[in-house]
């Protein structure tokens, strides 16, 4: 039907324009970073003793996580149910996911106050507490990813590792680690696989119940003890726009056509994902009979109008349209809406929503805190680039011999 | 050969298994020390009682050696024109509101941990720094927190400080309830200056039992309403007033406990490792039926 596609390190200038812009940003984000280790977070963020969490938790952490589906759910797409068609987009998706989490981690190690025992809750259990569950999941789920990510390393270094100078002692042995790791890892990945998917509806729903111990500080438009359903389905639902949205942009800035093919029927899915995460949503506020507060004008109730109108019902119309699903710029505006949606989902958790008993004035992210978003985003951004450059993350058409893209559950080859 | 496939994947799964066997055992001791002791004890404060002078904030922040004007400084009412909370430096304060039944008697209510029956930070602690004492007293560890702030989200009554313009190791700080004090059978700093005896520190039962018979003796100078005794599931702290709570800004809390639904839903999840196991096998079944698809497809 159409060339085969393989994995291929894509070859391209690194410096263009719009990457200096993003190191530019990604500077000025570390020395603001730097004021936070030296000062305090106090010196930096606008957070104080009514508003413990800000930005970036809110963005960096919570954002971060949800936006980072695109890894579970394509993996159980296209490892689980097997759907080899899709499996142009499973490194990309592994990617993000895996740069996703390291700067989810990022967030959170320069959040807390006390950064250098990030590794407490390794030793400290605290079983009741929805953050201790988070925390765990995390951390254990970016190992996952790491180990997910091995093949691309053994892919592209097998029998190419050539380390200059004094180093070059550590070729040989190297080589063959790699070879051990290749060898064990492709009877062994399905495990890695499936505990990544549970890993990540863990500890995505968790990431909702964190807010339900705030009780009746946090607006009953969002508060509900069906938080964790709605967190999960909402990191579902973005999962497959997040895709097509980075599958885009990469095409875009590489040159390359956009594989609508692939990325069209991967937009078959989202909207009975998001119509589900619509009925929950809007079931949870028909039970708990919540409407009555939008009808006053307040910023709460605009802000859930917008999250629910913009990032929700268009998307889901969009996404319901084939002549949407063919076209890559509507396409593309759908998967942005969805995303937007689901990051302004988000930030409304835990901060829109977050009013508490006494306070002296509302909360509302400093340049700092911003400036340290903006930088990491654009990290991230920067580091994906030079990844797709050095690894086969992203496919192009080939006729030679076939990538390993699948992990079968079987032992020998 | 077909066979031999599924052997390895079973004994592969079977090791999988263990291992996360392995995690549940050790995670059933996972919980930090949470004693609700029938003689916890408490301290009510009688708010018609309190004058405003304020000592116990000074005698606060010397017991537990934050710097403090000297206590003559004290007297000055000129800090109640605006609403206070405690913060990082001051554990306690003291704030006025009017009275409706008489206006040269201010209200003068004093704000601390209310140190719950069913702490909430207990509950949400990432590391369990939190603990509830067999003596009632609510205690944040030092060596464990790592700073999340989480405990400031989930307070009911918003009392956890953070020392925001601290680099390294700020802390957490909140009323602890004179823990050093009491344990040498000394009283709270702020019960043992109060110069009114507006504070009465004793076994929290008994202190209900003092509340109740103080209502029933003189119902036209309080309202007929304990506050903490039912608020949140009760609470080691508790207060007595001539109006309305909410007036003076004690917050409308239901009487279940704080963490409430939070810990069932966590619980839910997590009942014996049962809901993630049988996701990772439904999972692990679903990869097995499927794995054929490509060669069918190809």
């Amino acid at each position: 039907m159409h060339a085969y596609m393989k994995p291929t390190p894509l070859k391209a200038k690194f410096f263009t324009p719009g990457v200096i812009v993003l190191c530019v940003l990604a500077l000025n984000g570390l020395v603001f970073l730097a004021g936070r280790f030296f000062f305090g977070i106090g010196a930096v963020t606008n957070l104080n003793n009514q508003y413990p969490w800000g930005l970036w938790i809110a963005f960096d952490v919570a954002a971060g996580v949800a936006l980072a589906a695109g890894g579970f759910t394509t993996a159980a797409l296209g490892h689980i149910l097997h759907r080899e068609d899709f499996h142009v987009v499973l490194r990309p998706a592994l990617l993000t996911a895996m740069l996703g989490y390291t700067f989810v981690a990022v967030g959170v190690f320069v959040d807390i106050g006390r950064w250098y025992f990030i590794w407490h809750p390794l030793i400290m259990w605290n079983g009741s507490s929805a953050l201790f569950e988070v925390g765990i999941c995390v951390m254990i789920y970016m190992t996952v990813l790491y180990i997910e990510f091995i093949p691309m390393v053994t892919e592209r270094f097998i029998g190419r590792v050539n380390l200059p100078g004094v180093l070059k002692f550590l070729n040989r042995p190297l080589d063959a680690l790699l070879r051990v790791m290749d060898r064990g890892l492709g009877k062994t990945m399905f495990i890695f696989i499936i505990a990544g998917v549970v890993l990540s509806t863990l500890h995505q729903s968790s990431l909702g119940t964190l807010m339900v111990i705030a009780g009746p500080k946090m607006h009953p438009l969002w508060q509900t003890p069906v938080l964790p359903l709605l967190f999960l389905l909402s990191a579902i639902a973005v999962g497959f726009p997040m895709v097509i949205f980075e599958s885009m942009i990469a095409s875009r800035s590489f040159k390359m056509k956009p594989e609508m093919d692939v990325l069209s029927r991967l937009a078959g899915f989202v909207a009975p994902v998001l119509g589900v995460y619509l009925a929950f949503k809007l079931g949870d506020m028909f039970i708990r009979e919540t409407f009555v507060y939008l009808q006053e004008l307040t910023t709460e109730s605009v802000m859930w109008t917008i999250e629910v109108v913009v990032g929700v019902i268009v998307p889901l119309r969009m996404f319901l349209s084939r002549a949407v699903l063919r076209s890559p710029v509507l396409l593309f505006i759908a998967a942005m809406l969805v995303i937007f949606g689901v990051a302004l989902n988000r930030l409304n958790n835990f901060i829109v929503a977050y009013t508490p008993s006494y306070s002296f004035s509302s909360y509302f992210p400093s340049i700092g805190e911003i400036s340290v978003s903006v930088g990491f985003v654009s990290l991230l951004v920067l580091m994906y680039r030079a990844y797709v450059m050095i690894f086969p993350i992203i496919s192009l058409p080939d006729s030679s011999a076939a990538p390993k893209t699948k992990y079968a559950i079987r032992g020998g080859k | 050969m077909k066979a031999q496939n599924r052997r390895t994947f079973l004994k592969t799964a079977a090791v999988a298994g263990t291992v996360a066997a392995g995690l549940g055992t050790s995670k059933a001791k996972a919980a930090p020390m949470n004693i609700l002791s029938p003689n916890r004890m408490g301290v009510l404060i009688d708010t018609t009682v309190c004058v405003g002078c304020r000592n116990c904030e000074w005698a606060c922040k010397t017991a537990h050696d934050l710097p403090s004007e000297p206590l003559s400084t004290y007297g000055d009412r000129s800090v109640f024109a605006q609403m206070r909370r405690p913060d990082d430096g001051a554990l306690t304060v003291v704030n006025e509101y009017g009275n409706p039944k008489n206006k040269d008697l201010p209200i003068n209510v004093k704000v601390q941990c209310m140190h719950c029956d069913h702490p909430a930070c207990v509950s949400a602690c990432i590391v369990g720094a939190f603990t509830k004492q067999e003596n009632g007293t609510v205690l944040w560890d030092s060596d464990m927190c790592i700073g999340c702030r989480y405990c400031m989200a989930a307070c009911p009554f918003q009392i956890p400080a953070f020392e925001y313009h601290k680099a390294i190791q700020p802390e957490i700080r909140k009323c602890d309830f004179c823990i050093q004090r009491t344990s040498k059978g000394e009283l709270p700093a702020c019960v043992s200056i109060c110069p009114v005896e507006a504070l009465t520190y004793g076994p929290r039962e008994e202190l209900v039992r003092v509340a109740r018979d103080r209502i029933k003796a003189n119902p036209d100078r309080y309202v007929n309403h304990v506050y903490g005794e039912y608020e949140v599931g009760g609470t080691s702290w508790m207060y007595m007033a001539g109006r309305e709570f909410a007036d003076l800004q004690f917050p409308n809390l239901g009487t279940n406990p704080a963490p409430g639904v939070s810990e069932a839903i966590q619980h839910g999840i997590f009942a014996y490792f049962m809901p993630p196991v049988a996701l990772y096998a439904i999972l692990g079944a679903i990869m097995w039926m499927t794995k054929d698809r490509k060669e069918e497809g190809l």
